[in-house]
């Protein structure tokens, strides 16, 4: 994974390999269609790498891909999807020094807040993954209605939904915008958009070793901006869920969504910008990208 | 006999709903013209039964000159039939004579049933000789539900072929039934097998006639006139003693089947009470004043 | 007996062999007032401009109504405001609850009365407000009082918060249930409320202000403000407004969304449909043509979760249109104040003109139209009950909310067919379905994108049982546990 200056010292010889960051749609990594890029640095002003700069058409293609792969997601058992969000602890806790060093490397991490990252990235995971055959019984109920009907209720996912990631915390905030979208069975279009996007794509990898299928979660990088009026108005995206938005963003969206009543959720920031914090995850924040689904049927022979 | 006889398709009947619909006609208001002339709809369409062990000739006597004349003074129509026990039937012959109010007889054992086909077909052609012209036979509850739907249908073949020019009545003792869906199912087969009306119950049994019990049954009939042309007589029995709860029935019979079963003809009620609350309330449309039985006969 | 049915037409005939006589119901002891105004801090107070509301099934006018401008709202939000601040935020649960308890005995109480008024007002059959839609009404305040001390127990690990002001705009269709359904929830959790009932039928929530009155709820808990979209506008788009609720077309709802954008307010919208009712070849039919009934022809079909569109299997629809028809002509038109009317009047001239204009649509698009042979009163507004038979997913009325008496009828070959007809649209409020066989039923009920899945039932209704839809037919759920989400901050 990552770019790492560090081991290509002066004495050695040999030319280190650059990795090429790409878009992650579908399960697979193409590069923007619009072929232009962002050039990321890190905390000290050396090259990093060229980053994709997603357009709107990438992100068409993203919830094309999304919306295909919404079904099959949502049609897995929990149990499965629960399996799966284990599975991409494990990918990650086996790749996490890598994960540190670049945290350290490109973002200017102190080791023990790398390790904390980490720590806190591969638990939320984890303790998502649990919530998903789980949240359908906190939040579901039978309802005792006032006639020989049985009735109950049960959230279901909502379908495709678009994340603006949070700003802070390049690895734990993708985390914390895409597990509670995705832990019910909403496919994610996940818009990265801070100094350190390329850690998105290193964690898109390992997604892609996850036994995640492809399309359940889709990484764009790029700037909120340009996307933001296409990601209100897109008519196939459910729901919106969005980080640090700022006044003017939440009118913007809020506004476009409207053309086909699309739910919108502004998360807040945790207090000091500590995204580590239990304050930055909760069932009750899997609630916005769900739908109740109440079924009656009589009772009788 | 038939042995492989073929078990009939019919829909399933959810109960739920189908005990909504029928509560719907609870809610029909019947008031002022419309009343009087449903209730002397009703009068015409009662078999005024007696049916007990304690039956007597006198009794059944006073219940046939009750048929005769249900009110005195009053232009109230004749009941459609007398409904009694056949040693009983040559009695309602002698009272009844000179009218055109009909004499039904349960026949084939009832109210159980339980005896040989032999001796139940027997029965029938003793009691049609004595007199009767309707027969009210009860089907083999016993092999409906132990699944020998060739026997129950069977039965009533016979039965049907036995009554000869007297029409059939059928019993399907809902209240042991139990299920909408054996129901319909039992209703379809005595159609098939030759019924002239399909009744309920024999009135020994709880719950008798119910409503939705008795919707599920018009509906049997109804499917069998359109898709064969042929109509079948309904008799909902036991338990209907007011002339609200049979103004409701009326309703039910009018907006299920329509008008051509709104006649003594296709409509009957098993009824022994009923005949006096009705008179009542025609009293009261008269009169304008609550009635009181005091002023009214037995039966 | 033994005449032999000598008919050579193989067909029933519904006709007058056996009338009904007409059955009114009483009115006489309504005791309407020729003006209404609003309800402001527990007061009743008229301002100069008004509207006529009219019964529409004599076109007679019941009362005036004043028009609530943006000063009278202003008034009718500090009004909420003041007692929220100071009454009912500060009041401890089991209070709050034995105000909703005692306004729910209350309704019982004036239940007659409530039930005329809302039928003169509205068009609605007697029947229906009487059996339906006030004791609806009165078990909406009864199961929402229980709640309003037992909130700490209704979202594990959270805590919960009032949100303070709510606005509130409701339609037309269930003038006194809606305001049920809006209010109950919001005081129980406690906040304090500006409500507007709809233009066409604001009497029954002035008489449940006169229970609120009686019932001595302080003043401002629950603020009536009349008038028409503008007056909504102005409780939407206040600045102290902290929640939105707003039962209504798609189209106003959109605006609403586009206009709490950007602000802090709350917003939950319950907004139109296009409900298919499904029957499949092992269903109950006779119990599913009841359904179908009771689902396009209840309320004169205006229900947001009506089952507008009907999706029947192919090899059983002959049979089911026949049932269909034969049940039609049975249903009885007209004065909606008669105990034995099924489908009453259509709310308003513009609703009805809006019913004929897609009606003509349909069949122009070439669709079959099939309605019973009946008289309609010379006054009022009326429609005939209507069926579109050959109708396919392109036509306008298979997609269009028509808010009327007109079923489209579609028909599928498979269960993904069904499906896939079903979730061909926009909306996503209620769908039926009709199946004896429990597994297929499920597994369709678990496809369907609506909020509602009314199974071998339809249009049934519990204070219990949460309500509210997918996609454009809004978010958020009134009734049961879920109902409280829409009213408090929980965390």
């Amino acid at each position: 994974m990552a770019t790492s200056k560090k081991k290509s010292t002066a004495t050695s010889t040999r030319l280190e390999v650059l990795k090429t960051f790409k878009l992650y749609i579908g399960g697979a990594f193409p590069r923007t269609e619009s072929g232009r890029y962002i050039s990321e640095e890190t905390h000290k002003g050396e090259f990093v790498a060229n980053i994709c700069r997603a357009s709107r058409k990438d992100f068409r293609n993203a919830v094309v891909a999304a919306r295909k792969a919404q079904g099959s997601w949502a049609g897995r058992t929990p149990f499965n999807r629960s399996q799966i969000f284990y599975r991409m602890a494990e990918m990650l806790e086996s790749r996490r020094d890598s994960f540190e060093r670049a945290l350290q490397e490109r973002a200017g991490y102190t080791e023990k807040k790398a390790v904390a990252e980490l720590d806190a990235t591969i638990d939320r995971l984890i303790w998502y993954g649990g919530w998903a055959d789980k949240y359908i019984q906190v939040f579901g109920n039978v309802n005792p209605v006032a006639s020989a009907h049985f009735n109950f209720t049960m959230p279901e996912a909502t379908g495709v939904v678009t994340a603006l990631a949070p700003q802070k915390a390049p690895l734990l905030g993708l985390i914390t915008a895409l597990a509670p979208v995705i832990v019910s069975g909403n496919t994610v279009v996940l818009i990265v958009d801070h100094d350190h996007r390329s850690l998105a794509i290193d964690f898109a990898e390992v997604l892609h070793c996850s036994d995640l299928p492809g399309g359940v979660v889709n990484i764009l990088t790029g700037y909120r901006e340009e996307v933001l009026s296409y990601i209100g108005g897109h008519m196939d995206v459910d729901a919106v869920a969005a980080f640090d938005a700022t006044p003017a963003e939440k009118k913007e969206l809020g506004v476009e969504a409207a053309e086909n009543v699309k739910r919108v959720h502004f998360f807040e920031t945790p207090k000091k910008d500590d995204w580590t914090s239990d304050e930055a995850q909760s069932p009750y924040w899997i609630l916005p990208f769900v739908e109740f689904k109440t079924a009656w049927h009589p009772m009788a022979f | 006999m038939a042995t492989d006889y073929a078990i009939p398709r019919v829909p399933s009947v959810d109960r739920v709903a189908a005990d909504e619909r029928a509560a719907r006609f609870k809610s029909r208001s019947i008031k002022t013209t419309a009343k009087a002339a449903g209730l002397h709809l009703i009068i015409s369409m009662i078999d005024l039964t007696t049916l007990e062990g304690k039956d007597t000739p006198g009794k059944v006597r006073m219940l046939c000159r009750k048929a005769r004349q249900p009110l005195k003074g009053s232009d109230c129509p004749t009941v459609g039939a007398v409904c009694v026990y056949p040693p009983m039937v040559p009695i309602a012959k002698e009272e009844l004579k000179g009218t055109d109010i009909n004499i039904a007889a349960v026949a084939t054992y009832f109210p159980s049933g339980q005896a040989t086909i032999a001796e139940r077909v027997d029965e029938v052609r003793r009691t049609v000789d004595a007199g009767a012209n309707e027969i009210d036979m009860v089907i083999n509850r016993g092999s409906f539900l132990a699944g020998d739907y060739g026997r129950v249908f069977d039965e009533i073949a016979a039965t049907a072929e036995a009554c000869g020019k007297a029409h059939l009545k059928v019993i399907l003792e809902t209240g042991e039934l139990q299920t909408y869906d054996n129901v319909r199912l039992a209703s379809q087969m005595a159609i098939d097998a030759g019924a002239h009306f399909i009744k309920t119950s024999t009135g020994k049994i709880k719950p008798a006639a119910t409503m939705p019990v008795t919707l599920v049954m018009l509906e049997t009939i109804r499917d069998h006139f359109l898709k064969t042309g042929k109509m079948v007589g309904m008799k909902p029995a036991g338990g209907i003693s007011s002339a609200k709860l049979a103004l409701r029935y009326l309703a039910m019979v009018k907006e299920t089947l329509g008008d051509a079963w709104l006649d003594p003809d296709w409509f009957r009620f098993g009824a022994s009470s009923l005949l006096n609350d009705v008179l009542m309330q025609l009293e009261k449309q008269r009169t304008g004043r609550y009635h009181s039985d005091r002023y009214l006969s037995m039966s | 007996m033994g005449k032999k049915s000598t008919k050579s037409v193989r067909d029933l005939l519904f006709g007058d062999l056996w009338e009904y006589a007409p059955a009114p119901q009483s009115s006489g002891f309504v005791d309407l007032k020729d003006h209404y105004g609003h309800f402001i801090n527990g007061e009743f107070v008229t301002t100069e401009e008004t509207f006529e509301t009219i019964n529409p099934a004599t076109e007679e006018v019941l009362a005036t109504v004043s028009i609530a401008d943006d000063a009278t709202v202003d008034r009718a939000v500090k009004a909420a405001r003041k007692a929220y601040d100071n009454v009912w935020s500060k009041m401890p649960g089991k209070e709050r609850a034995k105000y909703l308890y005692r306004i729910a005995r209350m309704i019982q109480e004036k239940s007659r009365n409530l039930a005329v008024v809302e039928t003169m007002d509205g068009g609605k059959p007697i029947r229906e407000s009487r059996d339906v839609d006030v004791p609806l009404a009165a078990a909406h305040f009864f199961y929402y009082a229980g709640w309003a001390d037992k909130l700490e127990y209704a979202f594990p690990g959270a805590t919960v918060k009032s949100l303070g002001v709510a606005g509130q705009v409701i339609p037309w269709n269930f003038p006194l249930l809606m305001a049920a359904w809006k209010i109950a929830p919001a005081l129980a959790a406690g906040n304090t409320v500006v409500i507007k009932p709809a233009e066409t039928t604001p009497l029954t929530a002035m008489l449940l202000a006169e229970i609120f009155q009686e019932a001595g709820l302080p003043p401002g808990v629950v603020n009536i403000v009349n008038g028409f979209g503008e007056t909504g506008a102005a409780i939407v788009n206040h600045d102290d407004v902290n929640k939105v609720a707003f039962t209504g077309s798609t189209q106003v709802g959109k605006i609403i969304q586009r206009a709490v954008a950007g602000t802090d307010k709350k917003l939950t919208l319950e907004l139109g449909g296009k409900g298919a009712n499904i029957i499949f070849d092992d269903a109950s039919i006779d119990q599913a043509v009841e359904g179908i009934v009771n689902g396009i022809f209840f309320n004169q079909g205006h229900v947001c979760c009506a089952g507008s569109r009907l999706l029947v299997q192919e090899n059983i629809a002959e049979e089911v249109l026949t049932k269909l028809k034969h049940r039609i002509s049975t249903l009885i038109i007209g004065d909606p104040l008669d105990k034995n009317t099924d489908v009453g009047a259509i709310n308003s001239r513009d609703q009805l003109d809006n019913i004929k204009r897609l009606v003509d649509i349909g069949e122009a698009e070439g669709a079959e139209k099939f309605q019973p042979r009946c008289t309609l009163p010379d006054k009022g507004f009326f429609f005939a009950p209507t069926v579109f038979t050959d109708v396919t997913p392109s036509h306008t009325i298979a997609q269009d909310e028509i808010f009327g008496p007109v079923l489209s009828v579609l028909t599928f070959r498979t269960p993904d067919e069904a499906i896939e007809k079903a979730n061909n649209t926009p909306y996503g409020l209620a769908c039926g379905i009709w199946s004896d066989k429990g597994s297929k039923l499920f597994r369709v009920a678990s496809q369907l994108k609506c909020g509602i899945v009314w199974g071998n039932t339809y249009n049934r209704f519990d204070p219990t049982s949460p309500f509210g839809g997918y996609r454009e037919s809004g978010f958020g759920r009134e009734g049961g546990v879920q109902g409280l989400l829409a009213y408090l901050e929980v965390r």
